[in-house]
Order: structure tokens, then C-alpha cells, then sequence
């Protein structure tokens, strides 16, 4: 992907959206890239870490057991049992399974080797709005029946009959449109942000690097951007795996309350 | 150039925004069967994981509640029986110290009464003798006084009245004077 940068002698070609095209991997199969693998890595790497740390499920847990429940109990409270109330417990393997499977996507933008965060691919981020989507409206529907979910939605209680030619819209367009899509880009957009932020002062001062003498001399400023930059991803990464299942649990706390 | 490539670039890679139908694909189905394994298998056993322990905490903290009552009943079944004991104690010791009030006074009464005998008999004995010396000193003294008197009158005496009147006389004389 970098040779298309370096290919340009002489002028910096700065990073940008063909930074995230991939060739396939195998041939020329063009479906398995490098994202494809590394989501797919991601879903077994949590299932095989998960599988042995609950393997003994023992009363004294082990280091890894120890690790795995600590992760568990973090979603199963904070992001569960806070949030969604006592219907809870059937939503857990979800968030968790959603948290931990992005949370893994995300690291993989600042692991050695890989050095690239799966969501950043938009396709990936789309596939888990689809189920967090169809999750929280099939809920509410559940719980209430089509007509009052949708009535619940479309007219919220409380406010002066005129001020549904505004709201009406407004809220059956935010459960309908705008919460899946901004789900879906708010972590998109963030590990597409930040990767692109590493690549900048990475390869800026890749750049400066083969560059006259003055730049070279000021190369390393660029490169200790980019490490600090790097832990600065790390912390992103973490956090829009958090704010993605967070949201999750609140849209379903939200079509499984009684009033909306 | 450089724009001419970046063009290039970015008609190649599409806009990112518009998300490839595989990736979404892949992304479903990958997530799904994490999902199966977590649900099926990684959830039920940390749940175990945690029940169990809870049991084992609930049920350790029941056994020690258990444990602490049984010591109380025997502590207290103990503090009973020594309370028991110690009034036995105390009663057996005012018997035993009334029986042998009772045997002390019995052994008192009996060594009274042994020593009154004793002392009875004695003065019984005492009597008998002095009686049988005064008899017997009598007799001495009337065979002495006679004989004296028959030395002294130079007269025998046979005749037994005779002797014994002057015997009577002088033992009556003897008697008045003292």
C-alpha cells in the first residue's frame, strides 16, 4: 500500500483513503483481504481466549480465569445490569460478544504486523449495527406489540399535540435512521481517523527520513508524534469499543422500557 | 502529479464510506458463530464460575454460623453441668459435715457416758476396800487393844463376852472421841 506513496519521488503524497484499499491476500481472490482475515482472526482469538479461561470455571479462579471474568463482569455490570435493569441477563452474551470482538478489531490497528483496525473498514462496523438494529427493535416489539412500539416512538407522551409536526418526524427518523448510522460511522469514522493520523506522522517522517538534511534532522519530532499518537489510539480504540456496546444496551434498555 | 495519483488512488479505493458487501458478510457471520460460543459455552461457565462461589462463600459462612451455635450449646451444657456439680458438691459436703457433727456428738456422748461408768466403778471399788480396811483395821485394833489391855491388866481375858464387851467399849470410846 505504501508503494503508491513512495512511487511519487520527490513530492509527499500524503495518506489517504487508498491507505485502506487492500490487495487479496491468496491470489486472486479479491474477497479474502487483509481486513477479512483479521476479523475473522479477531472472532477466534476471543473465542479460543474465552473458551480457556472458562474451561475450569473453578471456584478460585486462575490468572487467565481471573482476567476473562474480570472482562465479563465489567460488561455484565457496568454495560448490562446499570444499564438495561433486571431483564438484563439475556442481553449479556451479546454486548459481551460485541464488546470484546471489537474491542480486539480496534487493538489490532496498533499490533505489530497488523497495524491495522478492522473497523476501519466500514463494511465491519455496518454488520455489527445490523444486529445491535434488528436486536433493539425486535425487543421492543416483543415486549410491546407493533402498534405501541411504534406509537410509543412516534408519539412520545407528554407534550402539546402541535409539537408532533415537528417531533413525530424528528424521533421516527433518529430509531429508525440516524441511531444505526451514526452507530455504525462514529466507530467507523474514529479507527478511520486515527489510523489515518498514524500513517501521517508515521510516514511523514518516513518521508523526512530520505529528505534533505533538515528534515531529516527533524524526522524523529515526527516519529515521536507517532508513538505517542499510538498509545493515544490505544485509549480510542478501547473507549469506542465501550461507547458502541454502551449504546447498544441504552437503545435496548431504551425499546424495552415501559415509557420511551 | 501528486493530485493526478491521489485521484487515482481514491477512484480505486471508492469512497470509503460505502461499505463492501463481503466485509459486511464476513463481519454477520464472524460475529455470529463468536456469539454462538459465547452464549453456548463461555457466559454458562463464568456463571457457573460465579454461583459457585457464591455457594461456597454463602455456604462456608452458614457451616461457621452452624459451628458457632454448636459451641454455644456446649458451652452452655458445660457452664450447666459444672453449676450441677458444684451443687452437688456443696450439698454433700454440708451432709458430710452434718454426719460427722452427728458422729462427734454421738462418740462425745458415748465416752461421757464410758467415763461415768469408769469413774462409777472405781469409786465402787474404792468404797469395797476402804470398807474392807476399815474392817479389817477393826478387827487389827480390837486384837491389838486387847492384847495391850491383857498385858496391861496382866489379867487373860478368855472369857469371850468379856472380851468382846471390852472390845465394843472401846471401840464405842473410840468412836465417841473421835
Amino acid at each position: 500500500m505504501n508503494a503508491s506513496t513512495l512511487l511519487a519521488s520527490g513530492g509527499f503524497v500524503s495518506p489517504g483513503s487508498h491507505d485502506f484499499v487492500f490487495k487479496p491476500l491468496f491470489g486472486n481472490n479479491i474477497l479474502f483481504t487483509k481486513p477479512v482475515f483479521q476479523a475473522i482472526l479477531a472472532a477466534i482469538l476471543v473465542a479460543v481466549f474465552f473458551l480457556i479461561s472458562s474451561r475450569k470455571a473453578a471456584v478460585v479462579p486462575s490468572r487467565t480465569q481471573f482476567f476473562g471474568e474480570s472482562v465479563y463482569s465489567f460488561v455484565k455490570k457496568d454495560l448490562g445490569e446499570d444499564i438495561i435493569g433486571h431483564e438484563f441477563m439475556k442481553f449479556v452474551p451479546f454486548l459481551f460478544s460485541l464488546f470484546t470482538f471489537i474491542i480486539v478489531n480496534n487493538i489490532f490497528g496498533i499490533v505489530p504486523f497488523m497495524q491495522f483496525p478492522t473497523m476501519s473498514r466500514f463494511g465491519f462496523p455496518v454488520a455489527l449495527m445490523i444486529f445491535t438494529y434488528v436486536i433493539y427493535h425486535y425487543v421492543g416489539i416483543r415486549k410491546h406489540g407493533l402498534g405501541k412500539y411504534l406509537k410509543d416512538i412516534a408519539f412520545v407522551p407528554g407534550v402539546p399535540k402541535w409539537i408532533y409536526v415537528i417531533l413525530t418526524p424528528l424521533e421516527i427518523a433518529t430509531y429508525f435512521i440516524i441511531r444505526p448510522f451514526t452507530l455504525a460511522i462514529r466507530l467507523f469514522a474514529n479507527m478511520f481517523a486515527g489510523h489515518l493520523l498514524l500513517l501521517v506522522f508515521i510516514m511523514g517522517g518516513d518521508y523526512m527520513l530520505h529528505n534533505s538534511m533538515v528534515l531529516k534532522i527533524m524526522s524523529p519530532l515526527s516519529f515521536g508524534f507517532g508513538i505517542g499518537l499510538t498509545f493515544f489510539e490505544f485509549f480510542i480504540e478501547c473507549l469506542q469499543a465501550y461507547i458502541f456496546t454502551l449504546l447498544t444496551a441504552l437503545y435496548i434498555a431504551g425499546a424495552i422500557a415501559d415509557e420511551h | 502529479m501528486s493530485t493526478q495519483i491521489l485521484l487515482l488512488a481514491s477512484e480505486e479505493a471508492g469512497l470509503p464510506i460505502i461499505p463492501t458487501l463481503t466485509e459486511v458478510i464476513v463481519g454477520l457471520i464472524a460475529f455470529s458463530l463468536l456469539f454462538i460460543v459465547m452464549k453456548s459455552k463461555v457466559v454458562p461457565r463464568f456463571e457457573k464460575a460465579f454461583a459457585d462461589r457464591t455457594d461456597a462463600i454463602q455456604g462456608g459462612m452458614e457451616r461457621a454460623e452452624q459451628a458457632q451455635q454448636e459451641a454455644a450449646a456446649a458451652l452452655k451444657s458445660y457452664q450447666d453441668q459444672l453449676s450441677d456439680a458444684r451443687g452437688e458438691a456443696q450439698k454433700l459436703r454440708e451432709e458430710a459435715r452434718a454426719q460427722g457433727a452427728a458422729i462427734i456428738e454421738e462418740m462425745r456422748t458415748k465416752a461421757q457416758e464410758e467415763a461415768n461408768r469408769i469413774t462409777a466403778a472405781a469409786r465402787a471399788s474404792i468404797e469395797a476396800e476402804r470398807q474392807q480396811a476399815v474392817t479389817s483395821l477393826m478387827q487389827e485394833v480390837g486384837t491389838i487393844a486387847t492384847n495391850l489391855a491383857s498385858k496391861i491388866v496382866g489379867e487373860a481375858l478368855d472369857d469371850q463376852v468379856r472380851q468382846s464387851r471390852v472390845v465394843d467399849r472401846f471401840l464405842a470410846d473410840l468412836e465417841g472421841s473421835k
